[in-house]
């Protein structure tokens, strides 16, 4: 305020807004000294060779070189790449059935509502654990169905290491479905009623007009949720430690877990580093496209 | 900004649905369309897959509260999914104020404590931040706001791994590493992106001659925000606390790398707990301890109902 009372002359540039600057200051630090640096920081450390501590002596790639050549890293990737890949697909298909069987003006919207987003509630730590137990082979849903009578049925995937991946992924998409559910539901709220009566009137038959009108139309809605769902699988990280600690073996590692292990606890920095940097330039080939096109190329939606 | 546009849809989806409801119901009349018997084969269909689904959602819950009220024998001999044949709170009991970590036998009471300790400040200090952040953004644009706002948001989808090194540097340099007090600060700047965003939003929907009169009668930056701006956006905080509250008491990562073990948070004990490898396991304990800490965010989202959804979809990039 003090620039705009000074009595005579131009106000000093500076001092201009000055209150709105003086509370932006914690805004500022964090995106230029956190964000920013941060992000740069630990790039160019990326390229030592820290181990315990942070030192500046450069070594090139070998840092990558090392990590591409780890069998855990390794691992670690395709165990994301397998998740990934699944939970998108499952989590958008399952997302919008629901969403579209909540659409069909039926009674009970809020409790059913309700029962299906209520494990994002939850952490990925109290559903890790949950999962973990329904799993278990001795106690769980493959002790039960034996017990039943089928003694050869076979469903634990927390202790077989070729499909470990997917018993995290059913504990994902259990608690994450929910949101999707509710972004869907509220892409297909925001359609216009006209669009249902006139496909209606023409005869189309139901699943052909989601097909092929209603999804199209909610391509904004879709892309949100990609961005949403895809941003949160490369941090995935507190549902591995919940549910196997990365085990059997090193069978359901995951990239952040790598981090984790490596800087804090291995104390290899520079693995570290170089693993966490890999993570940023996935989520860069995720996230630029899509800021691109929003960015760049979709001004026409708006 | 594009994820602006996508969440203000997403809103505007949520809100006015009841109206469009009522709007439904009252042209219904005889133009509408010819009532269905209420068990066609459609109805079944809808409602028989939702029941299935609503039930497969419920199951865990189930299963952690039945396990829960169980003892150890029964739990041996029985089936998950059976009701317990004798209650008992004694799981309960043990879970809160004996259960081991390691040396230390306090139960998970002690994580409980932390958490609050934690959840209260970093969602008092992250959301007074970030409201005065979105409230300059919106109000009072000064050269390069848009710039810094910008980096905010982009920041948000970086991977927290990269950035958790070079916080550890700050926090010791500032001598708050491991304490309580670093964990909010980094609480506050994780929150900051989704929480500028949405406040600012918010602000920038408010009518501007508000703000124009206020200013003739000579009302400065913090009167504004105090007397005027405050007062008008309890909704908006609402949703905030909602978003923060949950977000915090789930939050593992942090609490694991930046709080030494006396303050470690109900999450990272929980998992502790649970996993840790001495001893015998006891399944009944772990799903109280379990149940125990999914408790506050399950109670939240129970209370809040509809403000929750609004603050996830907004809230959903925070992940």
């Amino acid at each position: 305020m003090a620039g705009y009372t000074r009595g005579s002359g131009r106000p000093n540039q500076w001092l201009r807004n000055l209150n709105a600057k003086f509370a932006s200051v914690p805004m500022i630090l964090t995106a230029v000294v956190i964000f920013l640096g941060g992000t740069v920081w630990t790039v160019v450390y990326s390229f030592t060779n820290s181990k315990l501590l942070p030192r500046l002596s450069f070594v090139g790639l070998d840092q990558y070189e090392r990590l591409w050549a780890a069998p855990r890293w390794l691992m670690s990737v395709q165990n994301l790449v397998i998740y990934g890949f699944f939970s998108l697909v499952f989590s958008l298909v399952i997302g919008f059935l629901l969403a579209a069987l909540m659409d069909q003006k039926i009674r009970f919207e809020n409790t059913f509502r309700t029962i299906m987003l209520y494990p994002f509630a939850l952490s990925f730590i109290v559903t890790g654990l949950v999962w973990q137990w329904l799993l278990n082979p001795e106690f769980g849903i493959q002790s039960v169905v034996r017990s039943l009578g089928w003694t050869s049925f076979a469903f634990d995937p927390l202790y077989n290491s070729n499909i470990v991946i997917y018993g995290i992924l059913i504990a994902a998409l259990w608690q994450g479905t929910g949101l999707v559910m509710c972004l869907m539901l509220a892409g297909l709220r925001g359609i216009d009623e006209d669009i249902w009566k006139a496909t209606r009137v023409d005869g189309i038959p139901m699943w052909k007009t989601y097909l092929l009108v209603i999804i199209p139309m909610m391509r904004g809605v879709f892309i949100t949720t990609l961005v949403i769902i895809a941003s949160g699988i490369v941090k995935v990280y507190d549902l591995v430690v919940a549910q196997t600690s990365g085990g059997p073996g090193i069978a359901s590692e995951v990239p952040a877990k790598y981090v984790y292990d490596y800087m804090f606890q291995a104390q290899n920095l520079g693995q570290g580093f170089a693993a966490s940097t890999m993570m940023l330039v996935t989520v860069a080939i995720i996230i630029v496209p899509w800021a691109y096109l929003e960015f760049g190329g979709g001004r026409k939606r708006a | 900004m594009p994820e602006i546009a996508a969440f203000n849809t997403i809103d505007a989806g949520i809100e006015p649905e009841v109206e469009k409801v009522q709007a439904r119901a009252t042209q219904a009349g005889p133009r509408g369309r010819k009532p269905r018997r209420a068990l066609s084969g459609r109805n079944i269909m809808i409602y028989g897959t939702l029941i299935v689904v609503a039930l497969y959602y419920l199951l865990p819950l189930y299963v952690m509260v039945m396990t829960s009220l169980k003892g150890m024998p029964e739990i041996r001999l029985g089936n998950i999914f059976a009701p317990p044949l004798e209650i008992t709170f004694e799981p309960w009991v043990k879970a809160w104020s004996s259960a081991c970590t390691g040396l230390n036998c306090d139960g998970l009471s002690r994580g409980f404590w932390n958490s609050v300790r934690i959840t209260v400040p970093s969602t008092i200090v992250s959301i007074a931040i970030a409201s005065i952040n979105g409230y300059a953004l919106a109000n009072w644009r000064f050269k390069g706001a848009d710039l810094f706002f910008t980096i905010l948001i982009v920041g948000a989808f970086i991977p927290y791994q990269v950035m958790i090194y070079p916080i550890v540097i700050v926090l010791r340099e500032l001598g708050v590493y491991g304490s309580l007090t670093g964990l909010i600060i980094v609480h506050t700047i994780f929150g900051m992106p989704i929480l500028t965003l949405l406040f600012r939003n918010y602000f920038a929907g408010l009518p501007e001659e508000l703000f124009k009169a206020a200013r003739v009668d000579g009302a400065g930056f913090w009167t504004i925000y105090f007397r005027i701006m405050l007062p008008m956006s309890m909704p908006i905080f609402v949703v905030a606390m909602i978003l923060q509250v949950t977000g915090i008491w789930n939050d593992f990562l942090f609490g694991v790398v930046f709080t030494r073990p006396e303050y470690y948070p109900m999450t990272v004990q929980l998992n502790n707990i649970v996993n840790s490898v001495q001893g015998v396991k006891e399944y009944n304990v772990n799903m109280a301890a379990t149940i125990l800490t999914g408790a506050v965010p399950l109670f939240v989202y129970f209370v809040s109902g509809r403000l929750f959804v609004r603050g996830i979809a907004a809230g959903a990039v925070k992940g």
